[in-house]
């Protein structure tokens, strides 16, 4: 992939004051973002995934957040050091977001077609018809009937799928460089799921939007990232493309994540699950923080914070594993069909060919 | 919604039915004799008697109760037992100068409380919402009888900037800036309350309304902090704000009762007063109703507003 870096965030260390003292909730989080892809970030609830991506468009609370290091760098400049003004014309026009809860997230007095139209107004400076026109055409763009009817409803007025192609129409109004989604589709069900991921891609390509996508769903992932971070504990223990994620992982905690994951191959047998939960990040971390609920740790872990170690020059993993001293060892079985998979496909990979859907079978 | 005001208003009826029964109980059970102030202190019992049967207490209460009731729906609502003249005129003469005080203050403590309420919402934690919140804890905590004494005494007897009672000046100068400066100290003191009260209620309702997703949808937006503020912060806002002041509104004509016996105000909090320590029963009588037909008529209006301020609220 040779699309230039629309996004390049460095280093991120964010914290945030508690009466009980400060908690580290993004420790050292480097990427960048191509233009064009989309970039999925995984990990468990409290990981640092939302929080990384609210600091972009610096959305967290003022008052009680830290930024305690690092840079975002958005053509060129670094958006941590803007003023509170300069940061407005980025929001909602070159960064762009959607939220989990579309039932919560629209204004409930104010019609939705001007809640389309407001980016619109404010960031374009179009008139008040040209931007209703536009705020229908955009509904119609993420497929809702009769949008000019629809234009003077309120939010009650629309199912949780409506809202959140709402919220997307809002969100790509100003047709943004960059679209952050936080576990967009959470709180739809399946179908709906299905429909919403469905209009991101084709939106996606339409607009050539880079995408960062924040879920817990690997189901997700599959269908929708080209490269995929997997943060742990306020870092990101594994980057890669999506093949190298599902199909070649290196890390422990993405070997946990992908046995943990239902697939039609498991059949009856009990669901793993990994072994006890994430550090608190209130108390500072000694060694590899996955280390206490990792079968694989090694001595080390407990002692030293392990380094990015290179796979592949897209592949990188966060563990001592890869160390050329370190021991072999054998990954879970689900693990291991991956890689074996991995490896029988690499030749048609090779011919630009992607491995499949990913994880489940129904992705596409 | 015609249909809706309809019906809101045929179910005040047995409200008011109901109140009026309760209203006329208490007032019954309250000591006291009207009689004793009717006839001289050396009166012989049969002249108590020859009074009582005069004024219609003989009768049994319910015998009484009807015979109100049934004036009253004529729009007879009695006698004032003091002065002989009919109540109701006595009770519309005070009507305007209750408006006319608790109006203004409710107006003047609105126009302070509510930017009041946000600024210290928007600046929750700084020491200007901690002196805005102790200043709200002070003006609610603060009883109205020792702020008006103590006001009264400052500026009116030391100062001599503002008169100590009263609503107009000796010969009966009527004209409005004398009118504005009589309110001005017992609008002081009513404000107060109100001010404290309602700048406490807004910020709680703004630090809520600012936690909601919505906004969080709107900075990400990138709307200035403005737009925020007026077009989805405050608007969320009135719901709760519209209640509160759908509690103050009935106290218009409920008047205040101290503060009214403070600065001598001619209005109906002071004829309540009056009306308790002369067992003016029909009068009192009448006040209630009155109360209770604001408070019935002040709360549609409330569910009304809330249908205009907030879409979701329909009445069909």
């Amino acid at each position: 992939m040779t699309n230039p870096i629309v996004l390049d965030v460095n280093n991120l260390a964010v914290s945030f004051q508690t009466f009980e003292g400060d908690v580290k909730a993004v420790r050292g989080v480097s990427f960048q973002l191509k233009k064009g892809e989309t970039l999925a970030i995984v990990g468990e609830s409290g990981s640092g995934k939302s929080v990384s991506t609210k600091a972009i468009n610096r959305l967290l609370p003022v008052k009680n957040t830290l930024i305690e290091s690092g840079e975002i760098l958005f053509e060129g400049k670094d958006l941590l050091q803007l003023s509170e003004k300069d940061m407005q014309k980025v929001r909602g026009n070159d960064i762009a977001m959607i939220f989990q809860d579309p039932m919560t997230s629209l204004n409930p007095t104010m019609k939705v077609g001007k809640q389309i139209a407001e980016p619109l107004i404010a960031h374009i400076g179009l008139s008040k018809e040209k931007a209703k026109a536009r705020a229908i055409e955009l509904m119609d763009l993420v497929g809702i009937r009769n949008p000019n009817e629809a234009y003077k409803r309120y939010p009650h007025q629309f199912s949780g799928g409506m809202r959140q192609r709402v919220m997307i129409a809002i969100a790509l109004a100003c047709e943004p460089k960059i679209l952050i989604a936080d576990e967009p589709t959470t709180a739809l069900d399946v179908t709906i799921q299905a429909q919403i991921l469905d209009l991101m891609n084709k939106l996606k390509k339409e607009l050539d939007t880079s995408i960062i996508f924040i879920t817990h769903d690997l189901g997700v992932v599959a269908q929708m990232a080209d490269r995929v971070a997997v943060m742990y504990a306020g870092q990101i223990v594994e980057v890669g493309t999506a093949d190298e994620i599902f199909y070649n992982p290196m890390h422990p905690y993405t070997w946990g994540l992908l046995a943990s994951m239902p697939t039609l191959e498991v059949g009856k047998k009990q669901l793993y699950t990994i072994p006890g939960s994430p550090p608190n990040l209130l108390h500072p971390v000694k060694g590899d923080a996955f280390a206490p609920r990792n079968d694989y740790a090694l001595g080390i872990d407990f002692v030293e914070e392990p380094d990015l170690f290179q796979v592949t020059e897209t592949h990188y993993a966060k563990t001592w594993l890869l160390h050329p001293d370190a021991p072999s060892v054998i990954p879970p079985e689900e693990v291991r069909r991956r890689k074996e998979k991995y490896q029988t496909v690499r030749m048609g990979k090779a011919c630009g060919e992607r491995i499949g859907g990913g994880a489940i079978g129904s992705g596409g | 919604m015609k249909k809706y005001i309809a019906k809101r208003l045929l179910t005040a009826i047995p409200v008011l039915l109901m109140i009026s029964i309760a209203a006329f109980i208490m007032i019954n059970l309250a000591p006291g004799d009207p009689t004793n102030l009717y006839v001289m202190p050396d009166a012989t019992p049969e002249q108590m008697e020859a009074t009582r049967r005069a004024l219609g207490l003989d009768q049994s209460y319910p015998v009484q109760y009807m015979r109100w009731l049934t004036r009253a729906l004529r729009g007879d609502l009695g006698i004032s037992y003091s002065t002989r003249y009919p109540v109701l005129p006595i009770l519309v003469s005070r009507i305007g100068p209750t408006v006319a005080l608790m109006g203004t203050t409710l107006l003047v403590s609105y126009i302070i409380a509510i930017p009041l309420g946000i600024i210290s919402a928007r600046k929750q934690g700084t020491w200007v919402d901690t002196l805005l919140t102790g200043g709200a804890f002070i003006g609610v905590s603060i009883p109205n009888f020792f702020l008006g004494l103590g006001l009264i005494y400052i500026f009116a007897v030391q100062l001599k900037w503002f008169p100590t009672g009263g609503m107009l000046e000796l010969g009966g100068n009527a004209s409005i800036l004398s009118v504005l400066h009589h309110l001005v100290l017992p609008v002081a003191v009513l404000s107060t309350f109100y001010i404290a009260n309602m700048t406490r209620y807004v910020r709680s309702t703004m630090i809520d309304v600012y936690g909601e997703n919505y906004i969080r949808t709107a900075t990400a937006k990138g709307l200035t902090k403005q737009v925020i503020l007026t077009r989805h912060g405050i608007r969320n806002a009135l719901i709760p704000i519209i209640t509160i002041i759908g509690t103050d509104l009935p106290r218009l004509v409920g008047g205040a009762i101290v503060t009214e016996q403070i600065f001598q105000w001619p209005g109906l909090g002071r004829l309540t007063i009056l009306a308790i320590n002369q067992r003016e029963y029909p009068m009192l009588m009448a006040i209630t109703l009155l109360s209770a037909v604001v408070v019935l008529l002040v709360n549609l209006l409330v569910d009304m507003m809330y249908a205009v301020v907030d879409p979701r609220i329909k009445y069909d």
